[in-house]
């Protein structure tokens, strides 16, 4: 690149004493620099090409590993309980099933707790405050998985194990459906602790996401809500909120699929039985947690690729949640730029 | 007078009463909400402080893993996740730099690049776990045998998206004044792409490669199976590879106590590792903004 800069200016330089041979070299120079213009529109190019054969490559890889299961169960595969690698009989409920509650469990405290945050480092946090606050926040975000996992297994699950399951049993022993959900003895593993976990790891994205769309509400329209005489809250409540609905939301997907891949944390804590239970307190197992836990010692064609097809189902799950929180982040962008 | 009496007449009143109970209670849940969420940043650093700088000496970094029972260190898990991080950048940072090109400069509006831009968003999100998936059925059963190599690829592929965003992130910023000064004085787009807007973004770009390795050194899920582990010293990449997350999930869930006391070490190792590369990139664009 640097002797195609020369060359310009040599020509330049010539130009005056000999225009014939100027116009050949010229020429020539011109040439190759649309000739490299060329090559790097088309590497470039081919890279992006390069992403999009990156998620269909992913995508049959899973397939052609998944097909001798699927084919030999069927539809049924959905809907079996049964994980037996004696008889080779395989069901995907129980994961499907685990990875459902534990993001739901996840979601349920992350959200609402993410949005207080959010509310507070918006509206209320003191300015010097707000962007360690956020950082920090952030930082949680950035802790590898694998260490929510040892610190869930050594830690977070014999405290719970010790003092909070068994406070849940007595509490609602007697409380019809409560009773059921917190049933049994305490292991300290479980759904419910990788839901809590979970819940730890979604909590800086739902709080960032948010906080960065509560940041893009105009002004006018805080300062309007509040020349009427709202409080704070009312505010956020009836302005804030409603306004950025739509990027809340696509937020929430994204915590959401980041919950249901998880895998590391919850294969720790998750106990990997493939049972369905109602109690919450029980130990089960998540489709990314079996595939962690079993992959390289399953043994047999029809097990390794029952493991593949649970990937291609969790992958399949967490496509469309992760295509709605684009399309509504999409949405929002869309709608601030008018 | 009149006026004054009424305002305080409407003060006094109950809905009023009840809006500022209620503002104050959501103020206050606010902040327990936050105090909530930092705390837990504090509790699990300081666990992983108190139980992992314990076991942190000079061995850790000259001996290799042990057997079960036997003193040892994690020479071979760290060169093992050295070389496979190094690689992973150097085959997923070239693909990801263009890619995130072409979506800023030269198909800013045009149907591929949304769409390109849509997929790439799917795979930064997309579980790590059905990387690993991926790359075993693409490398590992063709070959027959578990890699470095399928490692680094793994790691690669969780590099690209991640690089690809940044790099088109940091290039929009990049003021349309500078390219179009560019132009006029007859700069091919390549040259001013990688002379003019290259240089201006170069600080963002690092940014979203350092971010891209904080993000894969503790990665443990795609190694899993691509490139297992190994309780030797290995630098063979057709071989199976130790790497530290790998190594701490090992030992972790063992039950021995100095495979447990290693694992707690090498958790130190990696979060330090990660949280301190990502605070380095964020100083290096935020002291380029200012």
């Amino acid at each position: 690149m640097a002797s195609g800069e020369r060359d310009v200016s040599e020509v330049a330089l010539k130009g005056a004493s000999a225009p014939a041979a100027v116009s050949a070299s010229r020429a020539a120079v011109l040439r190759r620099l649309r000739l490299t213009d060329t090559i790097f529109h088309g590497l470039t190019r081919g890279a992006s090409l390069a992403v999009l054969a990156l998620l269909s490559g992913v995508i049959i890889a899973l397939i052609y590993g998944a097909a001798p299961a699927l084919s030999t169960f069927g539809f049924g595969f959905l809907f079996d309980e049964s994980w037996n690698p004696v008889t080779e009989r395989f069901g995907a409920l129980a994961p499907i099933f685990g990875t459902l509650v534990t993001s739901f469990i996840a979601m349920v405290i992350a959200v609402p707790v993410g949005l207080m945050v959010a509310f507070f480092l918006t509206e209320l946090c003191p300015k010097v405050l707000r962007r360690p606050i956020g950082i920090a926040i952030e930082l949680l975000a950035g802790i590898p998985s694998i260490i929510y996992g040892i610190w869930g297994l050594f830690v977070f699950a014999p405290f719970l194990q010790q003092y909070v399951q068994p406070f849940f049993i007595d509490t609602f022993a007697n409380v019809p459906i409560l009773s059921t959900l917190f049933a049994g003895p305490p292991y300290g593993i479980g759904m419910f602790t990788a839901g809590l976990i979970l819940a730890i790891m979604v909590l800086p994205f739902v709080t960032s996401i948010s906080r960065d769309v509560f940041d893009a509400v105009p002004p006018v329209l805080k300062e309007a809500a509040y020349g009427v005489g709202c409080t704070t809250w009312e505010v956020f409540r009836y302005v804030v909120l409603p306004f950025t609905r739509v990027g809340v939301i696509g937020g929430f997907m994204l915590g959401l699929g980041r919950a249901l891949g998880e895998t590391m944390a919850v294969t720790f804590v998750i106990g990997n039985a493939h049972h369905v239970s109602a109690s919450l307190f029980a130990p089960g197992t998540t489709i990314s947690a079996s595939i962690a836990n079993e992959f390289t010692e399953a043994v047999g064609d029809l097990y390794t690729s029952s493991l593949v097809a649970l990937g291609l189902i969790l992958f399949f799950i967490t496509f469309i949640v992760l295509a709605i929180a684009r399309y509504m982040l999409m949405r929002l962008q869309r709608q601030g730029g008018k | 007078m009149a006026t004054t009496a009424s305002k305080t007449a409407a003060l006094d009143s109950p809905l009023y009463a009840g809006r500022r109970r209620r503002n104050a209670i959501a103020k206050g849940m606010a902040l327990a909400a936050t105090i909530f969420g930092l705390g837990w940043l504090v509790l699990i650093l300081g666990v992983l402080l108190y139980k992992g700088i314990g076991g942190l000496s000079l061995s850790v970094f000259t001996e290799n893993t042990p057997p079960p029972g036997a003193a040892g260190g994690l020479l071979n898990a760290i060169m093992g996740s050295i070389v496979m991080t190094v690689l992973a950048v150097v085959i997923g940072t070239p693909i990801g730099v263009l890619a995130g090109t072409y979506l800023a400069e030269y198909g800013r509006h045009d149907k591929l690049s949304s769409v390109v831009r849509f997929i790439n968003d799917i795979l930064l999100s997309a579980p790590s776990i059905v990387i690993g998936l991926f790359v075993y059925e693409i490398l590992v059963a063709p070959m027959g045998h578990f890699s470095g190599w399928a490692g680094a690829v793994a790691l690669a592929v969780i590099v690209i998206p991640v690089v690809v965003r940044t790099t088109e992130d940091m290039l929009n910023l990049v003021p349309d004044t500078l390219r179009e000064a560019a132009a006029s004085i007859g700069l091919p787009r390549a040259h001013m792409i990688v002379r003019i807007a290259y240089r201006a973004a170069q600080a963002g770009i690092v940014t979203g490669i350092l971010l891209a390795v904080a993000r894969i050194s503790g990665e443990t899920a795609p190694l899993l199976f691509t490139a297992l582990n190994n309780q030797f010293f290995s630098m063979d990449m057709n071989a199976p590879m130790p790497s530290l997350p790998v190594v701490i999930f090992q030992f972790a869930l063992s039950p021995y106590a100095e495979w447990q006391k290693l694992a707690w070490t090498g958790a130190l190792l990696i979060t330090v590792t990660v949280l301190g590369l990502s605070i380095l990139a964020r100083s290096l664009t935020s002291a380029r903004k200012s």
